[in-house]
């Protein structure tokens, strides 16, 4: 491929830059704020994602505070929140204003930002043998766009009227009307201003992880060669590309339709007494556009997760990934068919029943890919031989959720079944343990894989298995028992159920759930600290290759610079997942195929 | 102070974690870190054996603790919602068996198959046979969901049977109007810029099938053993007129009206003695976020006898005759249904506007 040999060429120019290092002096600012290294835009990401997850998860204790404990007032609260929490008791407004930012936070700024940004950046150009990304500018605008937009959607939490408290998915017209709740006020405008910003991160993150990925790989990388992870990322980075835009579309007709007096998503309303102009609008459009995006969004956040949990696992059981080909394959069904399931959150809005029965043939289709999946990595774990590090337990943590979500999933696929429990505490369920606990745990497990890539020294791994099992655990006694609560019909995004003959009955249940919650996300913390000490004072990385793992990124010095291998990029001659090979624990990808290797 | 001495405590148990953390560290470097880590190594493995254990069994008490509540032992109170709950049965019946095989194997494989010395791991890149069985199997399960599951979808969003009962529902933030159609049959007309004052819903008086209309706030009664439908509108946000008893619910979308039907099965007092519960009653709940008083957004349903319904509607006085009290004919014969009252055809509904 001509390719290769113009890529060759530039090596060893960077090779040469990358000698030249030592010379140059960096500064502050170039190495550690506006650094196109990245690695260290990677460690921006994950460190600007962990904050959000702090302050998301914050959130949820303090509205999980009012479900489980709707009696009862905490003054402390009010010392807090000021007006918002009048008393010592959440008011409503300020409650779905939590629930909201709950929802944005950790969908869009941590498990996309945060997953992808990190794992994309940081694992793209090593694992591929790769000096940098194809465009360490853009690279960098990607992290900076994100962070203006967390600026945006911090600055929303401290405006008067309060944050967007529509619910994440911001449907018109409630999100349209500053009339109908004081979080569609100047706070809805401020969110979708943050989004926009998001999307043009993303963006620019995602084209350059689709052009690194096809363009820069090293000598000898074919494409099936690659680790699972680079194949999840560039899925991933496909659907974003693909998906994003149209999210960006409907947001701008938001605003046109709440500032400029357009009636895109309006139509038929008279809201506070007052009779609307508009008429002709689709408040229906608006939720086939953000669908559109909103599906492939939660294969954004599971794919990479899936792509880190099977290179873990395979690592750690020392034994290659159970049918590679298929794992390529059931990850490219699922990335074509996340284009065509959206309508499926749209069961119940009077949807033409006819199209409504494509969508669930199509969504129900999704569990095939997913089966194959999940034995996949059962027969990766037989007749291994497994050491249960820290990341090791996070990807069967994954698996475990993935299972348990995966198949709640075919009931709510199945629209028949999804009209009952369709915005029930079913979904919440559902969602969480799939995308939003499998997602956690996808990203746990390259936290504490990749972590000695990342800072040279080791997250200390007892702290780390306390927080495994607390997290575990945790995860299943808040989520499990919601199953019960949406299967009675609970809805979701209701501020207080005492005043209900129907719901009422699971007043404990909530406490409980919420007693649980406080628990794991102190765990959490405990995570957070963790990581922060360790980057300074955790035990040194002594050798290149701490988990004997055949991919690329372990071929590099311990504290890599900028352009990751001192000398030439090496070479590559086989897949990623040679353990157990002819007798050998493992073979690296840079050993060239022995003459008398068996052919598998 | 308690909260002073709370936070005290939570930061020392933080402290006393990360010290034992620590030490464990050192621990492991003064035995030798290959032994220390075999050794957790087994531990884990015997945790994940555990929780696969306690797990199991964890979901079987909180389904003996939880299911009564869910009120899906009483089975639901329509017609079509029965069959639902037969499909969720069999959904849980088919996915509960993967469920428990699939988490069983992940867990039996850590434990089983953990790090020991004499142990090498068996290289096994792929099988194709293997992958193919784990591709038609789940494919054949699917299949019969999805047939069945198209089978009732089609029926459940199928137009409503012509002896339906007809009422309009129309929410808004954060109550629910009904309006019945009378003894015509028929709904007035509406338009969204007459609502004004009394005039709540929009109603278009010049058209003289709304001048026999009913409209109610907050609870509606309804015949049990009749099929019933709703048609359903919202003034200002989305709205979702959800009906948990009875397994269905639809959307109340500003500008684009819905519709859904369903049989009742039992009435509120029957419901009663079904339930246990005295105080049980049918509620609409709203199911899509509407703003801040989403949560407090309840309607009620009294499902009663024909002839307590007949009695029920026959109280009622024509919304027309409330809001233009001097167009009430003198005599006092109130303007409502009786036996005899054709059912609303459907092309009426429709052409509400």
């Amino acid at each position: 491929m001509s390719t290769t040999a113009v890529l060759h060429g530039e090596d060893i120019h960077a090779a040469h830059d990358a000698a030249h290092e030592h010379h140059h002096h960096e500064t502050f600012i170039s190495k550690y704020v506006f650094s196109q290294d990245h690695k260290m835009i990677a460690k921006q990401f994950l460190i600007t994602g962990m904050i959000w997850a702090i302050i998301g998860g914050l959130f949820s204790v303090l509205f999980r505070l009012q479900l489980g404990y709707p009696e009862s007032t905490f003054p402390w609260l009010e010392d807090l929140l000021g007006h918002w929490a009048k008393g010592g008791k959440l008011q409503p407004e300020f409650y779905y204003a939590l629930v909201t930012m709950h929802g944005t936070i950790l969908v869009f700024f941590v498990l996309t930002a945060g997953l992808s940004g990190t794992f994309a950046n940081f694992l793209i150009p090593l694992q591929i043998g790769a000096r940098d990304m194809a465009s360490p500018m853009l690279n960098m605008l990607s992290y900076w766009f994100f962070f203006t937009a967390s600026i945006i959607m911090f600055a929303s939490l401290f405006v008067q009227t309060g944050p967007a408290s529509g619910g994440w998915t911001i449907y018109p017209p409630l999100s349209a009307l500053g009339d109908a709740s004081s979080g569609s006020k100047i706070g809805m405008d401020l969110w979708l201003a943050s989004m926009a910003m998001f999307i043009v991160s993303s963006l620019l993150g995602g084209l350059n992880y689709i052009s690194t990925i096809l363009n820069l790989r090293t000598k000898g990388m074919s494409m099936t060669r690659m680790p699972l992870t680079i194949w999840a990322i560039l899925f991933t980075a496909i659907l974003g590309v693909l998906s994003f835009p149209v999210l960006l579309s409907g947001a701008i007709l938001l605003l046109f339709d709440r500032n400029l007096g357009t009636s895109f998503f309006l139509s038929d309303i008279v809201v506070n007494g007052k009779i609307l102009p508009n008429e002709g609008g689709s408040a229906i459009l608006f939720q086939h556009l953000f669908w559109f995006l909103g599906h492939p969004e939660v294969y954004i956040i599971i794919l990479p997760a899936m792509g880190i949990s099977s290179e873990v696992m395979s690592v750690n059981s020392r034994k290659p990934i159970f049918g590679y080909m298929a794992m390529v394959g059931s990850m490219f069904a699922i990335a074509i068919l996340a284009f065509l399931v959206w309508a499926h959150h749209m069961f119940v809005t009077g949807l033409n029943p006819f199209l409504g029965a494509f969508f669930v043939l199509l969504t129900l289709l999704i569990a095939v890919p997913s089966a194959i999946k999940v034995f996949n990595w059962l027969t990766t774990l037989w007749r291994g031989n497994i050491r249960f590090t820290v990341g090791m337990l996070f990807s069967i943590g994954f698996v475990s959720m993935f299972i348990s979500g995966g198949l709640t999933g075919i009931f709510l696929g199945n629209s028949s079944l999804d009209i009952h429990l369709h915005d029930t505490y079913f979904i919440i369920a559902h969602f969480h343990i799939v995308m939003g606990v499998a997602g956690f745990f996808g990203m746990f497990a390259g936290v504490y894989h990749w972590f000695p890539k990342m800072y040279g020294r080791f997250l200390n791994s007892t702290l780390g298995y306390i927080h495994f099992w607390v997290t575990l655990i945790g995860a299943y006694l808040i989520f499990w028992p919601m199953h019960y609560e949406g299967l009675a019909g609970m809805p979701r995004r209701y501020y207080d159920f005492s005043g209900w003959e129907s719901f009422k009955m699971f007043a404990e249940l909530n406490q409980f759930i919420s007693f649980v919650s406080i628990l794991v996300f102190a765990a959490q913390l405990l995570f957070v600290f963790n990581f922060f000490y360790s980057i300074f004072k955790g035990r040194r990385v002594t050798s290149e290759n701490p988990w004997g793992s055949n991919t690329l990124e372990w071929t590099t010095p311990v504290n890599a610079g900028h352009g990751n291998w001192p000398g030439e990029i090496p070479e590559v001659y086989r897949g990623a997942y040679d353990y157990g090979k002819d007798g050998r624990d493992f073979i690296p990808q840079t050993e060239p195929v022995g003459e008398n290797e068996s052919h598998h | 102070m308690t909260q002073f001495l709370l936070i005290a405590i939570v930061v020392m148990i933080f402290v006393v974690i990360f010290q034992i953390a620590k030490a464990s560290e050192y621990v492991s470097v003064l035995k030798g870190e290959e032994k220390a880590r075999k050794q957790t190594n087994k531990i884990n493995a015997f945790m994940l054996i555990s929780f696969l254990i306690v797990g199991l069994i964890g979901v079987w008490w909180c389904n003996d603790l939880f299911f009564g509540r869910t009120l899906f032992p009483q089975g639901a109170a329509s017609e079509m919602g029965q069959k639902i709950d037969l499909m969720l049965y069999i959904t849980i019946g088919v996915t509960g068996v993967v469920f428990v095989i699939t988490q069983i194997l992940l867990f039996w494989f850590a434990f089983k198959y953990q790090e020991k010395d004499d142990r090498k791991a068996y290289y096994f890149p792929h099988n194709t046979k293997l992958e193919l069985l784990w591709t038609t199997v789940p494919a054949i399960f699917l299949t019969v969901l999805v047939v069945f599951g198209l089978k009732y979808w089609f029926k459940i969003t199928s137009d409503a049977p012509k002896d339906a009962v007809v009422v309009e529902v129309t929410g808004h933030q954060f109550g629910w109007e009904f309006r019945y159609p009378g003894a015509d049959g028929i709904l007035g007309k509406k338009d969204y810029k007459l609502t004004k004052g009394a005039n709540g819903l929009g109603v278009n008086f010049d058209d003289e099938a709304s001048h026999d209309d009913i409209h109610v706030s907050t609870t509606m009664h309804i015949p049990v053993n009749r099929p019933v439908k709703f048609v359903i509108n919202a003034q200002d946000v989305i709205h979702d007129v959800g009906l948990t008893a009875f397994r269905i619910k639809m959307d109340a979308v500003p500008g684009i009206p819905t519709t859904l039907w369903f049989t009742p099965l039992y009435t509120t007092e029957e419901m009663k003695v079904r339930t246990g519960n005295p105080n049980y009653v049918y509620e609409i709940s709203c199911d899509q976020m509407c703003g801040k008083g989403h949560f407090s957004m309840r309607g009620v349903i009294i499902v009663e006898s024909e002839a307590d319904y007949k009695k029920w509607l026959a109280t009622q006085e024509p919304e027309y005759f409330t809001i233009f009290p001097d167009k009430k004919p003198k005599t006092d014969t109130p303007a409502v249904a009786d036996s005899s009252a054709k059912p609303a055809p459907f092309a009426a509904m429709v052409d509400k506007k």
